[in-house]
C-alpha cells in the first residue's frame, strides 16, 4: 500500500513473450470455438438484433399496406404512454411474485418430504410429477372447465361441501381471475421446483447430519445450519428458472382469458400487437422492453449468486 | 444407483402424463358428432366433374374451414364428395373458433408466403386486409358471382379484383323457448331489451328451483370478435349509432352507455356470471341443453336445436333481437367467404373447389342441413330452404342490418375491433361504461388517423 504499484506493463511484456506453441494453441482454441459462436450468433444474436432494429421502424405484419420506414423512438414513446402495457407489466410482476414464492415454499416442503426415507417413496416421487408432465395447454383447458361457473366440478364440490354459498365464476370475475390462474400455475409447476430442489438435497453428504446429531443439534438447527446453506446453489438455479418462466408466461393466460384486457401479460400484449394488430414495430419495442426487464432479473440473480460464491 | 432410479422414475412419469393428456384430449372429443339431418339430403354432385378430373385429378389442396356448430362436419362431407367426383384431394382443417384467432392464423400463413393453405374461409370484414395475398377470382368465377347478392360481392371486390366468393351469410337473431314463455304466461317474445330482462328474470327464478344451472339469457360476452358483433346490436338498437359513423368514432354517447350499463347489470343476474367468457359454442350448448330461456346467436344454431335428439327440438323459435327504448331491432351482418391464396401451388384446382362450394346446389345443401343464410337470393327463396329456416321469413329476414365499421378502418379493422371488444368486456365484467367508453373512443380516433 505504501508505494504506488504500476502493474500494467507486466502483462504486456508477458504477452509478448508468448511462445510459438502458445500462439498456435490460441489459434486452435478460436478455431474450435467458431462453430459454437456461429450457432449463438445465428439463433440468439441475429434475432435479438433484428428485433431491436424492427423496434425503430413502423413495420407491419401484412405486407403491401404501408412501406416500412425508420421512425426513431416513436414506438418506445407510444409504448411508454400505453396504460395497457403498464398494466401488463404490473400484472406479470404480480403473477411472478405470487407463483414463484408459493412454488418455492411448497416445492421445498415436498422435496424435504420425499427426500426422507419412507415406504412408497418411489411411487410418491412419480405421482408428484404428474401435473408438471401434462402439457400446459391441456392442463389449462382442463382447469378452465373445472372452474366453470355452471358445469365446473370445483363449484359443484364447493357448494355441496358448504364451502361456497353459490357457484362462483372464478375465471370471468376480475377479482378472482389472477388468483385462479396463479393457482393453476402453482399446481402445475410446484413439482418441477420440488424436483430441482430434491436434486440439490441429494448432493448434501449424509455424514454432515450424522456429525450434527452427535453434536446434539436439533432437526430445526440442522435445517437452518446445514440444509439451507448447502442447498443455496440449487435454490438460486430454481428461482432463476421459475422467475424467467413466469415473466414470459403466455399459455395459461391465453387459454383462460384469450384477449381480455385486464389479464394481458407482457407476452400476450406482444403477441396480440404483432399478430392481431399487425403492428410489428410496436410489438418489437415491447419485446425489447420485456427483454430488458428479464435481463434485469438475471443480473440481480447472477450478482447474488457470485456474492454467495465468494 | 440413485441416478438410474431417477431415470426410471422419469420414464414412469412421462408415461403417466402421456396417458393422462391423451385421455383428456379424448374426453374433449367425446361429444357425439351431431350430424344433422344427414339422411334428408346428400352432398350435391360436382357438375362437369369428368373434365375437372382430367385436368386436375390427383392434385392435393388444403382447405382451412369452419369449426363452429356442425360446420366442420359439413366441410368434410362436401370435401369428400368433391374428391370422389373430381379426384382432387381436399384436406380440411378447422380454423380457431374465435374469428380474431382465425385471422391471426391466416395472417401468419400469408406473411410467411406459406403454400400450406390453398383456400380459406374469411370473415366479411377481412377482404380489405388480405386482398394483396388473394387470387383474383373474377376471370374464372365472375359469372357465378353474379348469382350472389350484389352487396356481398361488392364487399369482396377490392380494387376491381374479386378476392373472395360469398359462401354463407349471417345476422344476429334471438332464440327463445316457446314452451317456457307459455308456461310463464307470455304470449309473444320480447320487443325491447327491458322486456327481455323482465321475462328472463321471471322464467329463471321459476326454472332454477328444478335446474340450478338455468339462466334467463345467454350471448357472446367473451373478449373476442363476436362481442363486437353483439355490442353493435345493443348500441345500434338503442339508437346509439354504429361505433364509428362517417369516419369518426361515436361510441362514447349517452345512449350507448345506458344500454351497455343495462346489459352489465344483467351479468350474473339473468345471465350466468361466466357469460363474459362465452363464445358461440358456449351459447349454443347452454340453450340446446335446455339451460337458457333466451339466446342471441347466428342462424347456424337453429339447425342444431332442431335436430332429432336435441333437448329443445320443437320447443323453441326465433325472432328479431329486441331494441332499446328509442330504437328499432337490428342484426349485425356476419358471413363467410372463400378465398384462394396467392401462394397456392394448385390455384386452378382450388378455384374449381371454390366454384363447387359457392354453387347454388351447395348453398341449398348448407342452408337446409346447417341452417346457414344463403348468399344467393334465389336459394334463400327456395321453398325447401325457407321451410327448414324460419329465420328466412320476411318478417325476420328484413330486419335492419348493421355492419361493423370495417370500411372506415380497412387494414386496421382488427386492431380497432380489439379496442372495442376489450372495452365492452371490461364493462360487462363490472366497470361502468362511462369509465371505459371515452378511452375506447379516443383510441378508435387514433387508429382512424393512422390510416
Amino acid at each position: 500500500m505504501s508505494s504506488v504499484a504500476t502493474p500494467a506493463p507486466a502483462p504486456r511484456r508477458r504477452r509478448r513473450r508468448r511462445t510459438k506453441l502458445q500462439r498456435r494453441q490460441t489459434r486452435l482454441a478460436w478455431l474450435l470455438l467458431i462453430p459454437a459462436l456461429a450457432v449463438v450468433a445465428l439463433v440468439a444474436i441475429y434475432p435479438l438484433g433484428k428485433t431491436v432494429y424492427q423496434s425503430f421502424t413502423n413495420q407491419q405484419f401484412l405486407a403491401g399496406i404501408t412501406p416500412t420506414k425508420w421512425v426513431g423512438l416513436d414506438n418506445y414513446h407510444q409504448i411508454w404512454h400505453d396504460p395497457a402495457w403498464k398494466h401488463a407489466i404490473i400484472l406479470t410482476l404480480k403473477f411472478t411474485v405470487i407463483t414463484v414464492s408459493f412454488e418455492f415454499v411448497l416445492g421445498l416442503i415436498i422435496a424435504l418430504v420425499v427426500n426422507s426415507s419412507f415406504k412408497g417413496r418411489g411411487v410418491m416421487r412419480a405421482v408428484m410429477l404428474v401435473p408438471w408432465a401434462i402439457p400446459t395447454v391441456v392442463a389449462a383447458q382442463m382447469w378452465k372447465w373445472m372452474l366453470d361457473d355452471t358445469f365446473g366440478v370445483v363449484n359443484d364440490l364447493g357448494v355441496r361441501a358448504h364451502v361456497l354459498s353459490h357457484s362462483h365464476a372464478w375465471i370471468s370475475d376480475p377479482s378472482t381471475s389472477l388468483g385462479a390462474v396463479a393457482a393453476v400455475d402453482i399446481w402445475k409447476t410446484t413439482p418441477f421446483v420440488a424436483l430441482l430442489l430434491l436434486a440439490g438435497l441429494q448432493v448434501i453428504p449424509t455424514d454432515l447430519y450424522e456429525a450434527a446429531d452427535v453434536d446434539g443439534a436439533s432437526k430445526l438447527q440442522q435445517f437452518w445450519r446445514i440444509t439451507l446453506p448447502l442447498l443455496k446453489p440449487a435454490i438460486l438455479v430454481t428461482l432463476i428458472f421459475r422467475t424467467l418462466d413466469a415473466l414470459r408466461v403466455f399459455d395459461v393466460f391465453y387459454v383462460f382469458f384469450g384477449n381480455r384486457l385486464d389479464t394481458q401479460t407482457m407476452a400476450i400484449y406482444i403477441q396480440s400487437t404483432i399478430i392481431g394488430d399487425g403492428n410489428v414495430g410496436l410489438g418489437a419495442a415491447a419485446s425489447v422492453f420485456m427483454f430488458l426487464i428479464i435481463a434485469l432479473f438475471v443480473v440481480i440473480y447472477v450478482t447474488f449468486m457470485r456474492v454467495n460464491e465468494e | 444407483m440413485k441416478h438410474r432410479r431417477l431415470l426410471v422414475l422419469a420414464g414412469v412419469v412421462g408415461a403417466v402424463a402421456l396417458v393422462t393428456s391423451l385421455s383428456v384430449a379424448a374426453a374433449s372429443s367425446d361429444k357425439p358428432a351431431r350430424t344433422h339431418q344427414a339422411g334428408a339430403i346428400a352432398a350435391p354432385k360436382v357438375p362437369n366433374a369428368a373434365a375437372i378430373k382430367k385436368k386436375y385429378g390427383g392434385q392435393k389442396i388444403t382447405f382451412v374451414g369452419d369449426s363452429v356448430g356442425n360446420g366442420h362436419v359439413r366441410d368434410l362431407a362436401l370435401a369428400k364428395r368433391f374428391t370422389k367426383d373430381t379426384g382432387i384431394k381436399v384436406s380440411v382443417t378447422p380454423h380457431p373458433a374465435a374469428s380474431d384467432a382465425a385471422y391471426s392464423q391466416l395472417a401468419r400463413a400469408f406473411s410467411s408466403k406459406s403454400s400450406s393453405i390453398d383456400v380459406a374461409m374469411i370473415d366479411v370484414v377481412w377482404p380489405g386486409a388480405f386482398a394483396p395475398y388473394l387470387v383474383d377470382l373474377k376471370p374464372k368465377l365472375g359469372k357465378q358471382s353474379k348469382l350472389h347478392a350484389a352487396g356481398i360481392v361488392q364487399n369482396d371486390t377490392i380494387g376491381g379484383k374479386l378476392v373472395a366468393m360469398p359462401w354463407f351469410g349471417d345476422y344476429g337473431i334471438l332464440y327463445y323457448r316457446t314452451d317456457l314463455l307459455k308456461k310463464y304466461g307470455y304470449s309473444a317474445p320480447p320487443k325491447t331489451w327491458g322486456d327481455l330482462f323482465k321475462m328472463a328474470k321471471k322464467i329463471q327464478d321459476g326454472e332454477q328451483k328444478s335446474n340450478p344451472n338455468f339462466a334467463g339469457f345467454v350471448f357472446q360476452g367473451n373478449s373476442y370478435e363476436g362481442l363486437t358483433c353483439n355490442a353493435l346490436e345493443w348500441i345500434a338498437s338503442a339508437g346509439g349509432g354504429h361505433m364509428i359513423d362517417n369516419g369518426k368514432a361515436t361510441i362514447n354517447n349517452a345512449k350507448a352507455a345506458t344500454i351497455l350499463d343495462a346489459i352489465r347489470a344483467q351479468v350474473g343476474k339473468t345471465t350466468p356470471r361466466g357469460v363474459t367468457s362465452y363464445q358461440e359454442d358456449q351459447t349454443e350448448h347452454a340453450f340446446d341443453a335446455g339451460d337458457a330461456a333466451f339466446a342471441r346467436n347466428w342462424p347456424y344454431q337453429y339447425g342444431i336445436g332442431a335436430t332429432a335428439g336435441s333437448k329443445v327440438k320443437g320447443k323453441f323459435s326465433v325472432t328479431t333481437l329486441p331494441h332499446g327504448a328509442a330504437g328499432k331491432p337490428v342484426g349485425t351482418v356476419g358471413g363467410w367467404q372463400l378465398a384462394v391464396s396467392k401462394y397456392s401451388k394448385h390455384k386452378d384446382a382450388t378455384i374449381e373447389f371454390v366454384r363447387y362450394m359457392t354453387s347454388p346446389a351447395v348453398e341449398k345443401f348448407d342452408a337446409i342441413t346447417n341452417s346457414n343464410v344463403p348468399t344467393i337470393p334465389s336459394v334463400a327463396k327456395d321453398k325447401a330452404v325457407v321451410k327448414a329456416n324460419p329465420y328466412l321469413k320476411p318478417a325476420i329476414a328484413s330486419v335492419a342490418r348493421v355492419t361493423r365499421p370495417a370500411k372506415f378502418l380497412k387494414t386496421h379493422y382488427n386492431e380497432a375491433s380489439k379496442v372495442i371488444y376489450q372495452g365492452i368486456n371490461q364493462i360487462l365484467n363490472g366497470t361502468p361504461a362511462k369509465n371505459i367508453l371515452p378511452g375506447v373512443q379516443s383510441k378508435l380516433n387514433q387508429i382512424l388517423k393512422q390510416k
